[in-house]
């Protein structure tokens, strides 16, 4: 009865990079894990950490965000911008209680589809690990979770 | 426009909040004076006598301008909101706390029973049985209640439909003197009402443009508190002295009180016009004048901001996208 | 909802179809996003073809669409397809959106309920989007017909005169007080054997001579305003100290110069010049230079020889001329700057700078040179004692982690031509130390073979050190190279007068800050990025500034030139259209929101944002802008706003893609 938890995860891709090495990874017939829904914008600087909140709030249990190497961006330096913008949005999202590894930052080149698929894999297992995020509903504390879940395996299959 | 040749009623009522929005009504001095010439005050529980099934009996829409501060945490709370925006045509989100949840929202950072464990045993608190409020309980005479207290405190527009937001803790009195006089002139059919949902007596802007202080191209080494460089220089900007101040995020009209008096601005206005999540805003401000590309380098600059969720979301938490923490959705037995 | 959205699933053949239920799909589409606004849901074999995009015009013209996505391969491939294909029904291009749901999806996922259910969620999130696109209109920039070279290499030198016989006119800018760069330094060029010299030079007295190309050398760029089909540079034209409108250059003065100067730019430091001079005798163009480091006049007010001895009326030595700053409009901007060479001086067991018989390639490329310091002659350091044995080193400073990780390219060629002119000359024995052999062009691996058979020795192992440590008889007086010989297995110490070191190519040191001057970045290896390193070489990420030469990267002469004439191209490409269309994807700000808080001041590697001191605002120049939107994303206001890739825009996607939309959407 138990089903395996699927994560639903947004993925930020930058138009130069990441987003080709997602590509990439599709026309060399790479498999990997459904989980992920991505997003193009033109560049990782791009990202406001209003996305990342917007999609955590709104269901979802991780954000994936890529972009170039850094010393690699198209746009010669904003990758860097994106990294600062990232390490002070998970210090706050670490301290309203959302595990720092539900948001992880990957530089990917667009020669890169490989590594765009088992990063994405890899991501997809951490989260699956980690559960669903579940933000904003009631969630059972600990002590009460037992009674929670032999109250679900009353309910026939 | 007068209703039925009589002045038109007002009223103004406080939820989780700590009063200082009444304080700075009474601060507009003689202003207090057009308000009672002009209105026909019905409910203010701060400056007179009222009870709820006075505003209970009262017509549907009967009330025409409500001012409703501090923030939804319990029934009764939402109770009132509810029952003023079925009572009230125009209703105001009045003060940070209605807007955006303001310091009673920091308690969405905890859980119910870590808000109760806190509050009701202090170390200058006699509780040696642990007793905690039962929300009824049965007397000879029949059930008494009190309000139940919710997990997560909410806004105002969280609950009811608002139609004017009024930002600050509390609006400075020289913008809720502005607005006074507006809305007299709209009853007077001298001036028209601004588009529903918008944000009054505020600036255009955020807090720089009313920022005296000089401001150069930003690049920081180091984030420090205000303590740590004293005496600040008073005519270049706090950040580029690496204090983490909210102003470039912060919706202006205040003056920019803090800063010209030497102080961060610390966001009581909230934020800027359009601005989905005022903390995600100050996450960005912040990141994008640290002067380092190397991990390591920028997480010792960032250090510079022990905490980080206060900084940025210290009057806006309830009304940010997140809402609250982890631990405030944690239904345990409290 | 008042826009009218068709949605188009492709099905690829089976590339899509055989994975996802493009059928299904499209029919969840037109039911369960019917109240955002989706009035038609179909579906295609092939969306890309005349039939599938003639379906999309029939809806535009007959359903009244307002908006368009297409649930196909990546917009890298089709997007401009379908958007032209909306032109022509009459919609704006850029109402029109597409999404992967074959490289993203059904080549990627092999569950096939996942990869429906993802196609659904894809499709939601580009619905909820596209109702955010706003139309657009390409901006059109005209073309200054005007060119700006900088650098006056081998590269600059064919990228000018490509342009300039082709009727356009050229400044070309020139650090040295010469053109022709390194190739000018050679003595002879693999795998021809040409002379150097006698390829190039023809080249330079053209360039000297075309009236469409004015030539500065002994100048500089300092700074570049400015946009594609727009540029404005500001030059630093350095005082020569020379008259050039009287100078004949008949060399009087630099015969009279009593002042001897190592020259450690053209000569490799291996000869002198003088305090004033020409770099070489076929410089152009002719006028000399007074190096005021050396000068003894400028140093302490006496001598003035060549003064003195100029011959010319007015006299042409001027020792109150200043720098001139020039101002140069150009449409477009090619850099071709060149490299530097390794410093071997940082590998110290290959004991360059302390052992007098250790040669850089420079250095031997000047000896080589019959019009060189020794008159072509191989000597040791005495100029005088023949070599009897010399040993090659390649790989100094390149194919190494410590130094540069990168392969230079040139080395292995220029090391058997320096093997072959050798063994020609001297009949030494020639030892080629070598990782590999790197012959890969037209007539190189001939050449190798040539030098095998004229009896060089080869050994395939990196020298460890060069020394003159003698531990045997036969050692005493020698350098010896110490060297695992990987081929036989054996650590071999060889004994020989002369070593050659065959250093790597490097970025010019101030690459960087170059590049900043004119927008463009620095890969990691410190060579310029191309826009594509398999498409498109000699672009830019900018747009108007090519790169030609070792600039982009090592490569040999041919190269070079094939790419001075590609840039050339490009730029004749654009001239001759007259107005080049920029993607309409900007920034701009919203001045009454704009505190002046100058927090994205910083942010802009193009220069685009400038602060306006009177108003206390920033503000955007559209056409400097590159659409990354990082100050839109750093802004704390919320001020500024960018087209194409919106806040709403992309919070719609992440709630159609998290299937918010499908519920009432709570704030």
């Amino acid at each position: 009865m138990t089903e395996q938890f699927e994560p639903t995860i947004i993925g930020f891709t930058c138009n130069w990079c990441s987003y080709r090495a997602a590509d990439l990874a599709g026309t060399s017939r790479m498999k990997y894990a459904p989980n992920v829904r991505l997003i193009r914008m033109m560049c990782s600087g791009r990202l406001d950490p209003t996305f990342v909140l917007r999609a955590l709030s709104g269901g979802a249990d991780g954000v994936m965000i890529t972009g170039c190497h850094p010393g690699e961006c198209h746009y010669i330096e904003q990758n860097y911008k994106a990294l600062r913008r990232f390490l002070l949005l998970r210090r706050v999202l670490t301290g309203l209680g959302i595990e720092p590894e539900r948001v992880k930052l990957v530089w990917a080149s667009a020669a890169e589809g490989a590594r765009f698929a088992s990063e994405t894999t890899a991501f997809v297992e951490e989260i699956r690990k980690l559960g669903p995020l579940n933000w904003g509903k009631p969630v059972a504390a600990l002590e009460n979770l037992q009674e929670e879940v032999s109250k679900l395996e009353e309910v026939p299959a | 426009m007068t209703v039925n040749g009589k002045k038109p009623k007002f009223a103004m009522y406080w939820a989780a909040s700590c009063g200082g929005c009444e304080i700075a009504v009474l601060n507009t001095h003689e202003k207090i004076l057009d308000v009672d010439a002009n209105f026909e005050v019905v409910f203010w529980p701060v400056a007179m006598d009222a009870k709820y099934k006075d505003v209970e009996a009262m017509e549907d829409g009967s009330i025409l301008l409500t001012l409703f501060n501090g923030g939804i945490r319990n029934a009764e709370n939402e109770h009132l909101a509810k029952l003023l925006r079925k009572k009230s045509k125009i209703l105001v989100a009045f003060g940070s706390c209605a807007c955006e949840g303001c310091i009673p929202g920091l308690a969405n950072l905890s859980s119910t029973k870590e808000i109760f464990d806190t509050y009701y045993e202090t170390v200058s608190t006699d509780n040696p049985n642990h007793f905690r409020p039962q929300y009824e309980y049965k007397m000879p005479e029949g059930e008494i209640s009190i309000p139940k207290f919710y997990p997560v405190l909410k806004t105002l527009d969280q609950v009811v439909d608002v139609d004017y937001y009024m930002p600050g803790c509390p609006p400075e009195s020289h913008q809720i003197a502005a607005v006074i006089d507006l809305v007299i002139k709209v009853v007077k059919g001298e001036a028209e009402l601004p588009p529903k949902g918008a944000v009054i007596g505020v600036g255009n802007s955020t807090v720089c443009d009313e920022c005296p202080r000089a401001r150069n191209v930003k690049l920081i080494k180091e984030f420090r508190r205000i303590q740590d460089i004293a005496p600040a220089d008073p005519t270049l900007c706090l950040l580029e002295q690496g204090i983490p101040c909210n102003g470039p995020a912060t919706r202006s009209g205040c003056n920019a009180r803090c800063p010209i008096a030497g102080a961060q601005c610390i966001g009581c206005y909230g934020p800027a016009e359009g601005v989905m999540d005022y903390g995600a805003r100050l996450m960005t401000a912040f990141a994008s004048v640290i002067d380092a590309i190397a991990p390591e380098e920028i997480d010792r600059i960032l250090d510079g901001i022990p905490d980080p969720v206060g900084q940025v979301y210290r009057f806006n938490l309830a009304g940010s996208l997140l809402k609250a923490a982890k631990s405030a959705w944690i239904k345990e037995k409290v | 909802m008042s826009e009218k959205i068709g949605v188009y699933v492709c099905h690829c053949g089976t590339n899509i179809a055989g994975t996802v239920d493009v059928k299904g799909v499209a029919e969840w589409a037109a039911e369960h996003l019917k109240h955002r606004g989706v009035v038609i849901g179909r579906e295609y074999k092939f969306m890309c073809s005349s039939l599938g995009q003639e379906l999309v015009e029939k809806d535009i013209k007959e359903l009244g669409l307002t908006r368009v996505i297409v649930a196909a391969c990546s917009p890298h491939l089709h997007e401009k397809t379908f958007r032209t294909a909306c032109e022509r029904a009459g919609l704006n291009p850029y109402l029109c959106e597409m999404v992967s749901i074959r490289e993203q999806v059904s080549w990627v996922h092999a569950d096939k309920a996942a990869a429906t259910e993802k196609s659904k969620a894809v499709i939601s999130g580009g619905v909820e989007r596209v109702l955010h696109n706003e139309p657009l209109e390409p901006i059109r920039v005209p073309i200054h017909a005007d060119t700006l070279v900088v650098g006056g290499g081998i590269a600059g030198i064919q990228a000018a005169l490509e342009i300039a016989d082709a009727g356009y006119h050229v400044c070309l800018v020139e650090r040295e007080p010469s053109i022709g760069g390194h190739m000018a330094q050679f003595d002879k060029t693999f795998p021809t054997l040409d002379c150097s010299a006698c390829i190039l030079t023809p080249k330079m007295v053209d360039v000297g001579n075309h009236p469409n190309i004015t030539l500065l050398t002994w100048s500089e760029v300092v700074k570049v305003d400015g946009f594609v089909g727009n540029f404005k540079a500001t030059i630093r034209k350095k005082a020569r100290y020379v008259n050039t409108d009287t100078c004949t250059g008949c060399g009087i003065c630099w015969e009279k110069c009593p002042k001897k100067v190592v020259d450690n730019v053209y000569e490799a430091g291996l000869g002198n010049r003088k305090a004033i001079y020409t770099p070489f005798a076929q410089a152009v163009p002719r006028y000399p230079v007074i190096d005021v480091e050396n000068c003894t006049y400028f140093k302490n007010g006496k001598c003035k020889a060549c003064q003195i001895f100029c011959p010319t009326e007015p006299n042409s030595i001027n020792f109150d001329q200043k720098d001139e700053m020039l101002e140069v409009q150009a449409g477009n901007i090619i850099l071709a700057t060149g490299y530097d060479l390794f410093d071997a001086t940082r590998i110290p067991q290959y004991g360059y700078g302390k052992l007098p018989n250790v040669f850089t390639s420079l250095e031997f490329e000047r000896m080589c040179n019959a019009a060189g310091p020794t008159e072509g002659k191989i000597v040791l350091r005495d100029k005088t004692t023949t070599p009897k044995s010399v040993v090659i080193v390649h790989c100094v400073g390149s194919r190494d982690e410590n130094y540069n990780k990168y392969c230079s390219g040139i080395c292995c060629m220029q090391s058997l031509k320096f093997a072959h002119l050798v063994m020609e000359r001297t009949g030494a024995e020639v030892y080629n130390c070598y990782i590999d052999i790197r012959t890969p062009f037209k007539d190189y691996e001939e050449f190798y073979k040539r030098v095998l058979e004229e009896g060089g020795h080869f050994i395939r192992g990196k020298v460890a050190e060069v020394t003159d440590a003698a531990r045997l008889p036969e050692e005493e007086g020698k350098l010896i190279v110490q060297v695992e010989d990987t081929l036989i297995g054996k650590q071999r110490r060889i004994p020989v007068d002369m070593v050659i070191l065959s250093a790597g190519i490097e970025p010019r040191h101030d690459a960087k800050e170059v590049g900043k001057l004119f927008g463009i970045a620095c890969g990691a290896s410190g060579w310029y990025t191309e826009k594509h390193p398999k498409l498109d070489p000699v672009a830019t990420m900018t747009e108007g500034i090519y790169i030609a030469g070792c600039v982009q990267g090592p490569k040999d002469i041919p190269v070079s030139v094939a790419q001075g004439a590609a840039a050339a191209a490009r730029v004749l490409g654009k001239i001759q259209q007259g107005v080049i269309s920029l993607e309409p994807i900007k920034a701009s700000i919203n001045e009454t929101q704009c505190s002046g808080c100058r927090i994205c001041n910083g942010l802009c590697p193009f220069n685009a944002i400038a602060f306006i001191e009177d108003d206390k605002v920033s503000s955007i120049n559209p056409a400097l802008c590159q659409g990354c939107g990082t100050c839109v994303a750093a802004c704390p206001a919320g001020a500024i706003s960018g087209t194409g890739f919106s806040d709403a825009q992309i919070i719609a996607q992440i709630d159609g893609l998290l299937l918010r939309n499908l519920e009432p959407v709570e704030a």
